[in-house]
């Protein structure tokens, strides 16, 4: 018995060393399982032969696959969600630019106040949000919808368009736009020539978060929908009574194209490095 | 990964100062810059949020329909609310608490691990850091539901090894809302602290190990500090969607694991009763504020925008 645990010993050793070598890589490891353990789920339950209730395991198909508006509202509210993410990315990407420049690029009175009012709205809890615009829109007498949906979205992504556009605007070397001005540029040339495509890519990356955020948001919509059903507020509203596994097609699709859209960014990024 | 670099840097990096291009005509350009979305800002995010405060003072009117309230200036109804809900109100905090410590013990190493030991495969750790966001945020939550179901992995796992008895659920518990804040808000957490993180030269850290600083030392006294930034982003990040969710505890949790959110929901949507919903998201915001400014100042880190 002693003999061999002797022998164990430098092995153990060893296992220990390479142990806290790789604890890091390891722990890593655990929590991209962690972050990916629903992913899978959700993928996974895409192809379950579901019939009523989506919960249990029942064997495979592709037929939700084929037939994703298969279930009731499915694909309704999926275009819902789609309408509202484009108009509110494009207004609060637009609105959100304007004011990043302004802070990036200019001085002005009431920066404060400006800062201020970009950081609460990031600061204050969704369910703060949602319940104060729909109060309001109630104490009007709207009716909350669509249009209510849209305003709801740009309002909170507008905070987070100007943080992202302002350290790309802000990470920018001044210079460039007054040697485009010592060539004779005026202001809007040298912004329109030189700025703009320098912070082509921050902008981008803000439309993308903006389009991120208003998909995936439930809890304002929630609030300021009425009776219109978006994505998220669709299997909200189902998990009640089992989600139907045309919402898990949806959700891997989007999470495929989303991933798609992500590593062609990287690749044309990383060849335009090259070329 | 620039893009989404400049993202997640822009959370834990402070704004620099203006840069100033300085010329006498331009006077009126950053008004006109400013004006169409910080009125949009104050239209939608400002009134509505004095909408609120005066709603919450507002009481029922006697013998008029459902949900038709009348301006009383009944300040009363700030304790009333706080009374009746103070277990919801302090669970909200201990959950969102708990959820943000996980978070920032899950993300941390996690986070060291793609800025320095990941090589060329950083960015694409990265992209799969965010991946979660990519499908809905409900879904994934009630895939939670799935996993931590009775038949499901875990819990017949931990009941195969004696952990949890065979009666005992994970479902429907305070643990399987935490688990799923801390899921949720993970990369809210992992994104500033990379960001802070991969700002770190490698080569102070060297410098502690030339000064005979041994591994431990080396991180605690140069690479913590330094991502101290990170740190504070990743925390706030989490934490303030955290006590304000009620998703989690809808679809995870049973009706004593219910958060504030969830009273400030079914008030305003199940018994109408908008007063006492705009009290209760008044001090949440109030007790968040609070919070956040203690842990600033405490922190050291004034500039987040």
């Amino acid at each position: 018995m002693t003999a061999p645990a002797v022998a164990r010993v430098p092995a153990g050793r060893r296992a220990v060393r390479w142990l806290s070598e790789h604890l890091i890589v390891i722990y890593a490891v655990l929590a991209f399982a962690y972050l990916f353990v629903p992913i899978a789920y959700t993928v996974a339950f895409s192809f379950n032969n579901a019939g009523k209730s989506n919960l249990v395991w029942r064997g495979f198909t592709v037929d939700n696959w084929r037939n994703p508006c298969g279930a009731p509202d499915v694909c309704g509210a999926l275009v819902t969600s789609l309408k509202v993410g484009l108009l509110a990315t494009v207004l609060s990407t637009v609105l959100g630019t304007m004011i990043a420049f302004a802070l990036a690029r200019h001085r002005f009175r009431g920066r404060a106040v400006t800062n201020l009012l970009i950081f609460l709205p990031m600061a204050t809890p969704e369910v703060v949000l949602g319940a104060s615009l729909l109060t309001m829109f109630l104490n009007l007498k709207i009716n909350p919808g669509f249009a209510t949906i849209v305003v709801a979205h740009v309002m909170f992504c507008i905070s987070f368009v100007v943080v992202t556009v302002k350290a790309r605007v802000a990470s920018l070397d001044p210079r460039l736009e007054q040697a485009a001005m010592d060539l004779y540029a005026d202001e809007w040339q040298a912004f329109r020539r030189i700025t703009l495509p320098l912070a082509a890519p921050g902008i981008f990356a803000a439309a993308l978060l903006a389009f991120a955020l208003s998909f995936d948001d439930f809890i304002i919509t929630n609030f300021n929908s009425g009776n219109v059903n978006t994505f998220p507020k669709f299997v909200y509203v189902s998990a009640a009574r089992g989600i139907p596994p045309q919402a898990n097609v949806i959700g891997t699709a989007m999470f495929l194209v989303a991933l798609l859209v992500v590593v062609a960014g990287q690749v044309l990024a990383r060849a335009r490095r090259r070329g | 990964m620039s893009s989404l670099g400049s993202v997640a840097a822009s959370t834990a990096r402070a704004s620099g100062p203006p840069e100033p291009l300085g010329r006498a005509g331009r006077r009126l350009t950053p008004y006109l810059l400013l004006l169409p979305g910080l009125a949009w800002l104050a239209v939608f995010f400002a009134i509505p949020i004095l909408a609120l405060a005066s709603t919450s003072v507002q009481t029922r009117v006697p013998g008029a329909e459902v949900g038709v309230y009348a301006q009383t200036f009944r300040w009363a109804n700030y304790p009333d609310a706080l009374r009746e809900y103070s277990a919801q109100f302090g669970r909200a905090f201990e959950y969102a608490a708990l959820a943000t410590v996980l978070a920032l013990l899950i993300g941390y190493p996690l986070a060291y691990a793609i800025a320095f030991k990941a090589g060329r495969w950083k960015n694409l750790l990265l992209v799969l850091v965010i991946a979660p966001f990519f499908t809905s945020f409900i879904l994934r939550t009630i895939a939670w539901r799935q996993v931590l179901a009775d038949s499901g992995p875990v819990v017949r796992a931990l009941r195969a090894v004696h952990l949890l008895g065979p009666t005992h659920s994970l479902t429907a518990t305070n643990i399987a809302v935490v688990a799923g804040l801390t899921y949720n808000f993970l990369p809210f957490m992992t994104l500033p602290l990379y960001a802070s993180l991969e700002r770190v030269d490698p080569r102070l850290v060297e410098a502690a190990g030339d000064l005979y600083a041994n591994g431990f030392t080396g991180f605690r006294r140069v690479t913590l500090p330094l991502s101290m930034p990170g740190v504070v982003a990743g925390t706030l990040l989490t934490f303030i969607p955290a006590a304000g969710d009620y998703v989690n505890a809808a679809l995870l949790g049973n009706p004593s694991t219910a958060m504030v959110g969830n009273v400030i929901d079914s008030r305003f949507f199940r018994v109408v009763d908008y007063p006492t919903a705009a009290a209760l998201s008044f001090m949440l915001m109030a007790a968040i504020f609070i919070l956040v400014t203690l842990y600033i100042r405490r922190s050291g880190t004034e500039e987040l925008v």
